[in-house]
């Protein structure tokens, strides 16, 4: 299958007194066009640097990485920081509009589009408040829309609903799932929930160690639409739990 | 639930001294400025003071009534506003472009740190001597003296205010391809300075008050002018209408800024 991004031999180190770290070595990745992909690690092993090369935040030390996309979009690809970033000065649906700017549209029409990525997120409620009124649920979810408000072809998502009550996030996942089926987007995923990358996922990659490799790659082959449980995906889990060497520390606490 | 029933009433009576505490604050302060008119009226009254060298406040609404009335109020007042208007459009304008320009650009800062550091320690009124020479006693002058003053306090703050952006605001702009310099700039940097470029904004505005009095002083057509004509005449009346004048409207000027600064910063927690 086309792959709309090609990573290849990915390293990236950061200078810092004098000192490189290395944070990711030698990674391979190829994802394939409308894939649906879910990135999971422990902490600090470079889940949020890699999304920030892929988007080109970040320069990476040796490697290349290829994107092929198809639209002519000025930026074709969206993040979803791990921290929300809304601009403090911008009502809730200038902040989603943001990335229309510059793109042709009118006023209204940004207006609308902004609005309709909010109701995805069900905030059209609050599009005229400013993020400092907003809870920090809500103003994930805000970020989310305005990435989603871009059409991108590939939606980078760093750990989106971490910050959400278990509710609210099912119905993200499944919103989310939704939007992809129905529109053919690439979407990386990255988050510490295994269950959830299992869930959303058709691919789960782990990434570990440090500097961070590629210790896993698995197919998520369950059916949709799916549900919860992760019985059938019972080995899938246990192998992610195994490569993210956090079978002990699980066992630990069910003692 | 006793303890519901306990706080509420106390809440209640709380408010009602925070409410009750109000009233008096204000008549405290209404009652100490009417002590201090009457003991400004008095003192010369018995003979302390020479009310020729200090008017009594009884003598204050005339004076401003006949001033009023043959216009020169009401032209020395247009007149500094004039000047004061220009100059502090004119060095808040450049202050904001070079602070702004040297907050983004490197180059621009370490270009200009010399130049900045030999001219910046120069005080405002230290350029009295050159704008007589060059523009001569008239309002020219006077908007070159304002000028340099605003100049500086708002080239610093807007200086600072755009290099202490947040990067992770800049990589907002970053991720959604916003990444031309005005790009940047329009979308980000100066948003997200104005609180910074404001403050310096207010803090110009009093400076350049001071600066049109003194360059008015020196004979340039004005409030400063005119207050200076009328102690030459020992009008001391006037002298003190003109002080009253001054501080009524720079008082006017500065709540008339903080309502528009807190108009454009609505967005502040
Ligand atoms: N600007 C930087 N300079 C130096 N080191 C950095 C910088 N940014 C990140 N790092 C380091 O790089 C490593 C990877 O960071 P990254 O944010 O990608 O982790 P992560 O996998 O997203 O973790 P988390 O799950 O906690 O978000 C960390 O060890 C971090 O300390
Ligand atoms: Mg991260």
């Amino acid at each position: 299958m086309e792959s709309v991004i090609d990573i290849r031999g990915l390293s990236l180190a950061f200078e810092r007194d004098g000192h490189r770290t290395l944070v990711l070595d030698s990674l391979d990745l190829s994802i394939a066009r409308g894939a649906f992909i879910g990135i999971v690690g422990a902490s600090g092993v470079g889940k949020s640097t890699l999304l920030r090369v892929l988007i080109g935040l970040a320069k990476a030390s040796a490697g290349e990485v290829t994107l092929s996309m198809h639209s002519g979009k000025r930026q074709p690809l969206a993040l979803v920081f791990q921290d929300a970033r809304l601009l403090p000065w911008r009502r809730v649906v200038d902040n989603v509009s943001f990335g229309l700017e510059g793109g042709g549209l009118s006023r209204a029409e940004r207006r609308a589009k902004a609005l309709d990525a909010l109701g995805i997120v069900g905030l059209v409620d609050l599009a005229d408040r400013w993020p400092h009124q907003l809870s920090g649920g809500q103003r994930q979810r805000v970020a989310l829309a305005r990435a989603l408000a871009v059409e991108p072809e590939v939606l980078l998502m760093d750990e989106p609903f971490s910050a959400l009550d278990a509710i609210t996030r099912e119905g993200l996942q499944d919103e989310l799932v939704r939007i992809w089926r129905l529109t053919g987007k690439t979407i990386l995923f990255v988050t510490h929930d295994i269950e959830e990358a299992i869930y959303l996922a058709d691919r789960v990659v782990v990434l570990a160690g440090a500097p961070g490799r590629l210790a896993a790659d698995h197919r998520i082959d369950t059916p949709r639409p799916r549900t919860r449980s992760t019985e059938a995906s019972a080995d899938v889990v246990a192998s992610v739990r195994r490569h993210l060497g956090a079978e002990k520390l699980i066992d630990g606490a069910a003692i | 639930m006793t303890d519901l029933i306990a706080s509420a009433p106390a809440r209640a009576t709380g408010s009602g001294a925070a409410s009750g505490a109000k009233l008096p604050a204000a008549g405290l302060a209404a009652a100490g400025l009417l002590v201090f008119l009457v003991a400004w009226e008095v003192v010369p009254r018995l003979g302390l003071f020479n009310p020729l060298m200090l008017p009594g406040p009884s003598a204050i609404p005339a004076a401003f009534w006949s001033e009023l009335k043959s216009g020169a109020w009401g032209s020395a007042v247009g007149s500094s506003l004039g000047h004061y208007t220009i100059g502090l459009a004119l060095g808040a304008l450049l202050g904001v472009v070079f602070g702004v320009a040297t907050g983004m650009s490197r180059l621009a800062e370490e270009a200009t740190a010399w130049i900045v550091r030999v001219l910046r320690p120069i005080p405002g009124l230290a350029w009295v001597p050159f704008a007589i020479i060059w523009f001569g006693v008239n309002r020219t002058a006077a908007v070159f003296i304002i000028a340099i003053g605003v100049f500086w306090i708002v080239f610093f703050a807007a200086h600072g205010a755009v290099r202490s952006v947040e990067r992770d605001l800049i990589e907002v702009a970053d991720a959604f391809g916003f990444r031309r310099w005005h790009e940047r700039l329009l979308k980000i940097l100066l948003p997200a300075a104005l609180p910074g470029i404001l403050v310096g904004l207010r803090t110009a505005l009093g400076q350049a008050w001071m600066a049109v009095v003194a360059a008015e002083i020196f004979g340039v057509p004005g409030l400063g002018q005119r207050m200076m004509q009328a102690s030459s005449l020992l009008a001391t009346e006037l002298v003190v209408v003109y002080m009253l004048t001054m501080a009524a409207l720079y008082g006017l000027l500065d709540s008339a800024f903080v309502a528009l600064q807190n108009w454009l910063l609505r967005w502040k927690a």
